[in-house]
């Protein structure tokens, strides 16, 4: 049984503007132990789907219109707040992508770490400190017994993003999401994050929802990925697979505009035009507008995932047909 | 060849550090950018990559002189700017443009697109007023936007028109060389591979200069014909692009490259990758000798003593290590 089961969640946003269909009937699971990447571009929803499932969107606008996410036989999106916080912060943990707006600037690293410990376990105060130590060591800050009582601003960026791992892994998590973890990093420092979050993975055998926009960080991370257009899924599959064998010009158009999939001094395969508006009724394929393959029956009839082969779904009209 | 039209001789920019509220001390020195010598031929692109606080971005401020040289010289066209007086700057700064990174704060909200690109034109004089509408249209296409949107504000725009508005703000006053600050990086890939199209292009037709700040490998060696990198205020590695990032020679930039995630999973899984420890070292107090040693695989006692020179290395490249021929 998969650790974690959403099945056709919508979040919409009722603004004065408009309904914004953020996310729009996504279905999908997680296994135990496993690493989920989700990419799409901004806006298409997949920062949208984990604050769902972690309960953080906000109400009002934000509304979670339909869906269940089954996380080890409860409900997180209906079941009671008590339930709820039982689950969130000790079973499921996130962790953000700046890590200076989500620390909070006025408490100390020690207080920040230990708050998981004492609100879901019952530790004494001592003890977490030196599990919180223990932590830090863990996940490579020098020094961790003395600057365990620092300020965040007396940390760097990569320093942070290391006591965010830390404080989201003490209470020892069975699903991690990540967004963006690495995103706000020099490329240096997101090779030493992304090997950490491996190597705690590895250890505690926890599975990763791991949210990004560069391809790149999902080749080497993840055993299965999913890539999110305008809210919907449009194709899913192991890594490998979606990487050699992708299906849906989507996909295959954002693959191909990556600068270093192309020789150099040619031009760079563009994407024609912009995502579509999420706050107007989409009839039709959403990518129906930017696509080369666009057909009459793409701009009335929308697509459903439907597989390719065992462990590879897409939703395109003309490859299901057959005739890409 | 020898057509250069930006030479940077040992620059440096320094900020001093105060300290104390009513009588301020001097407590230190931050070297942004301490003493680079670099030249940028007529049509090229140069890459500059390296690390936040590495120094790309004071640097391109020193060129543009948004913030006074400590040392060095600035020569554009043949012409010291150091030396320039206010209105000889002004004729200047003609010459060259900045493209910011984030294209929602580099554009005034309060204004048109319209009032944004007349407002360079009117300013320096360029076209008698009758001609700034026709002008504007023309950059508006220029750049790929329909001259039918220059009466809206950036706020109608999405990231990647907005980037567009600011880069025909830059070639309003036909420069001769650009710096572009992380034009793409705040970007989505489908957009950034159209913003990189549109300044290779311009670039190509107007034979532009174009200084490409990023801290994405992949994006400047796509875009760039020599690629310089940085670190802690000074160039450790100058060569042509393809050269640098295939074959990178300094330590550094060995780790750079190899940090960079591959869209490849086989690649990805299989390659060894060189995991630099810590943090970029503080520019106030940084390492004696080479600022890299710390963190260098190959460090040895010599890279402590001296700072090393950029020096040859064959015809086209330079590196700045001293251990180059060991290792």
């Amino acid at each position: 049984m998969p650790l974690l089961t959403v099945t056709d969640l919508r979040t919409w946003f009722h603004t004065r503007n408009g309904v914004y269909r953020a996310v729009d009937g996504i279905s999908f699971s997680v296994e135990r132990g496993e690493t989920l990447g989700i990419v799409g571009e901004s806006g298409s929803g997949k920062s949208v789907t984990c604050y769902s499932i972690m309960g953080l969107v906000p109400t009002p606008p934000g509304r979670i219109e339909s869906g269940t996410a089954m996380f080890d036989g409860v409900d997180l999106l209906h079941c009671t707040p008590k339930q709820a916080r039982a689950i969130r912060g000790k079973r499921v943990a996130m962790i953000f992508q700046d890590p200076m707006t989500s620390l909070n600037p006025y408490l100390r690293i020690s207080e920040q770490l230990i708050e998981p410990l004492l609100i879901h376990e019952k530790i004494s105060r001592r003890d977490a400190l030196a599990r919180a130590l223990a932590m830090l060591e863990e996940v490579g800050i020098n020094d961790a017994a003395k600057r365990i009582h620092l300020y965040p601003h007396e940390f760097s960026g990569g320093m942070r993003q290391r006591v965010m791992i830390a404080m989201a892994l003490i209470t020892k998590p069975e699903l991690l999401i990540a967004d963006e973890p690495t995103t706000a990093l020099d490329v240096t420092v997101q090779a030493q994050i992304l090997e950490l979050i491996k190597k705690m993975q590895r250890e505690l055998g926890m599975a990763v929802i791991f949210i990004t926009h560069d391809l790149g960080v999902v080749s080497g991370l993840c055993d299965r990925v999913q890539v999110m257009y305008a809210g919907r899924i449009v194709e899913t599959a192991d890594t490998r697979t979606l990487f050699y064998s992708p299906k849906h010009p989507y996909t295959r158009a954002l693959q191909r505009s990556i600068p270093s999939m192309q020789t150099k001094g040619t031009e760079l395969f563009t994407i024609p035009g912009m995502p579509p508006d999420l706050s107007k009724p989409l009839v039709g394929c959403s990518f129906a507008p930017r696509c080369e393959f666009v057909t009459e029956r793409c701009q009335v009839e929308k697509p459903e995932l439907a597989p390719v082969s065992a462990s590879h779904d897409q939703a395109c009209l003309r490859v299901q047909a057959g005739e890409l | 060849m020898d057509d250069i039209i930006l030479q940077l001789n040992d620059v440096s920019t320094h900020f001093p550090i105060h300290s104390g509220f009513v009588r301020k001390r001097h407590v230190g020195t931050v070297k942004a950018v301490d003493g680079v010598t670099l030249a940028v031929r007529r049509g090229e692109v140069l890459g500059l990559v390296g690390e936040s606080g590495c120094g790309k971005s004071t640097l391109a401020r020193t060129i543009m002189q948004l913030v006074p040289t400590t040392g060095g010289t600035v020569v554009l066209n043949g012409k010291n700017l150091s030396e320039c007086s206010a209105t000889e700057m002004l004729a200047v700064r003609r010459g060259m443009q900045m493209v910011f990174q984030d294209p929602y704060a580099s554009l005034n909200p309060r204004m048109t697109v319209y009032a944004t690109l007349a407002e360079p034109l009117l300013v320096h004089g360029v076209c008698p007023p009758a001609e700034v509408p026709a002008r504007v249209a023309n950059l508006m296409k220029t750049v790929g936007l329909a001259p039918r949107f220059m009466q809206k504000y950036p706020h109608e725009f999405s990231g990647g028109q907005r980037q567009r508005i600011a880069i025909a703000r830059a070639l309003a006053l036909e420069p001769k060389i650009i710096i572009a600050d992380e034009p793409v990086s705040a970007l989505d890939v489908s957009i950034q591979a159209q913003i990189l199209n549109l300044l290779a292009q311009l670039c190509r037709k107007m034979n532009l200069s174009l200084i490409f700040i990023a801290h994405d490998l992949s994006v400047v060696k796509h875009i760039s014909d020599r690629v310089a990198v940085m670190y802690l205020g000074k160039i450790i590695e100058l060569g042509p692009a393809l050269d640098v990032i295939d074959r990178p020679r300094h330590p550094y930039t060995r780790a750079l490259v190899s940090a960079i995630p591959t869209p490849n999973p086989d690649v990805e899984r299989t390659r060894q990758r060189i995991v630099l420890a810590g943090d970029p070292p503080s520019p106030i107090n940084p390492p004696a000798g080479c600022a890299f040693h710390p963190r260098c695989p190959y460090a040895e006692e010599k890279c402590k003593l001296a700072v090393p020179p950029l020096v040859a290395d064959g015809p086209t490249r330079e590196v700045a290590c001293v251990r180059l021929g060991e290792i």
